[in-house]
């Protein structure tokens, strides 16, 4: 675990600089993948910025939102610079809604651009397991085995380890599967199923679920969810999707 | 992959391996619930976000003394800084102001000076100059610099009423909204 570097008086926030770091392997990963697909890689990596932007500045607003009367009061620390006041799922929800009207007006083809982000999503999730890795967050639960790490005090399941060599393995088989003459949209929904399949198996040794109903994982539901539509969406597909047309 | 495409195509087939999958996926959830209520963070005493905020006992810069257990019940925020910190020094009259405005709703802020690094001399005068009213905990041997892992200066941990801690903020000078708005929804979940 290694939250901060400090570099001189700088403290430095190693789990959000390999976050930085995954987003920008991910858009080059994007711009290989976009050219194999007769796509342009500028409207791919203009949608993640714009998704990107103005998911943070919807993040921004959301959190502003639900607290209204502190704002009220303090207009100008709507625009400071500080990652703390932030809603995520606000975030998300404006983030994606831009990149869906960018890419309506750029007229992008859903699947075939859905099956260009993926290889770069699956690299993106190996960063995001580092960054667990590096703040200590995503904890196991505690038990002792031989290769138990010692995590906030006590011996854990070293889930962050688990996620980094799922993400690679369903970095891996993406990474080989992108080359084949699939039906369009086949990749992502493959990239859907592997990462919910694999959030529900991983999520047994977390020490930091959310509990649901009768002691449930929330995420080993959302999982399943997700495994389940990716299934359906795939026999869907399948029936009268053209496959896709790669440039080698 | 020929074979693999006549096989998501199959309805027959892939719904077969649709129903085997999700079937054991279920199983695996249901395994894997948790029954067991010492298992929960909750009872482990870390510097981490979910976990029981690490007890401390510490002599204050007013001759007293101060047990962040003995403030259950009370929405805590504690501050870990240092004089010569300038974003610490910053921050100050922010803790201030959102003391003096919560306080009578329960809220402690408890400024713990990194005294090893620093001196209580220095402590206690940047404390009367800006007016302080809050406690100035002393940690005079580096002991919750240790405890609650201590990476850079200010570090604030925002407790709730269980002794749990809610949320990390590491670095600073922090703007005041952003101190208001989680208090207040501490104040707002624990009521």
């Amino acid at each position: 675990m290694l939250p901060v570097i400090n570099i001189g008086p700088f403290a430095l926030p190693l789990p959000a600089l390999l976050i930085i770091l995954g987003l920008w392997l991910a858009m080059l990963t994007l711009d290989k993948e976009a050219g194999r697909r007769d796509l342009s890689a500028n409207t791919l990596n203009n949608l993640l910025v714009i998704g990107l932007i103005v998911g943070i500045a919807g993040a921004r607003l959301g959190y502003v939102l639900r607290h209204l009367e502190v704002y009220r009061d303090a207009l100008l620390d709507i625009l400071a610079l500080n990652a703390h006041a932030l809603s995520l799922g606000d975030g998300l929800l404006f983030g994606l809604l831009a990149a869906l009207i960018y890419a309506q007006h750029k007229e992008l083809p859903l699947w075939p651009t859905l099956d260009a982000l993926a290889p770069g999503l699956g690299l993106f999730f190996v960063f995001v397991g580092l960054s667990h890795l590096a703040s200590g967050d995503a904890y196991g639960a505690p038990i002792s085995l031989p290769w138990s790490l010692e995590i906030w005090g006590t011996e854990r399941h070293p889930s962050q380890v688990y996620e980094i060599m799922a993400a690679l393995l369903v970095f891996w088989v993406i990474h080989r599967t992108k080359s084949a003459p699939m039906f369009q949209g086949f990749l992502i929904l493959a990239f859907a199923a592997l990462s919910a399949a694999s959030r529900v198996f991983l999520e047994a040794f977390r020490g930091d679920s959310e509990i649901v109903l009768g002691g449930l994982r929330s995420m080993q539901l959302g999982g399943l969810f997700v495994l389940l539509l990716s299934f359906i969406g795939m026999h869907l597909l399948a029936q009268n999707n053209p496959g896709t047309k790669l440039n080698r | 992959m020929q074979r693999m495409i006549s096989l998501i195509r199959d309805r027959k087939s892939w719904m077969a391996i649709t129903a085997v999958v999700i079937s054991l996926g279920i199983a695996w959830t249901a395994a894997s619930r948790i029954l067991d209520a010492e298992m929960s963070s909750e009872k482990i005493a870390s510097p981490q976000v979910g976990f029981l905020a690490p007890d401390f006992h510490l002599d204050t810069i007013d001759a007293g003394t101060v047990t962040l257990s003995a403030l259950r019940g009370r929405i805590v925020v504690v501050n870990l800084w240092a004089s010569w910190c300038p974003p610490c020094r910053a921050e100050m009259p922010t803790f201030q102001a959102v003391y003096e405005d919560f306080g009578e709703q329960g809220l402690v802020v408890l400024a713990v000076n990194m005294t090893y690094q620093d001196s209580a001399a220095e402590a206690l005068s940047f404390a009367a100059k800006l007016g302080l009213t809050f406690p100035i905990a002393l940690d005079r041997n580096g002991e919750i610099a240790e405890s609650y892992r201590m990476r850079a200066l200010p570090t604030t941990f925002f407790i709730d009423e269980r002794g749990i801690i809610r949320r990390v903020l590491v670095g600073g000078p922090l703007n005041e909204a952003t101190i208001r708005s989680i208090v207040k929804d501490l104040i707002e979940d624990s009521s």
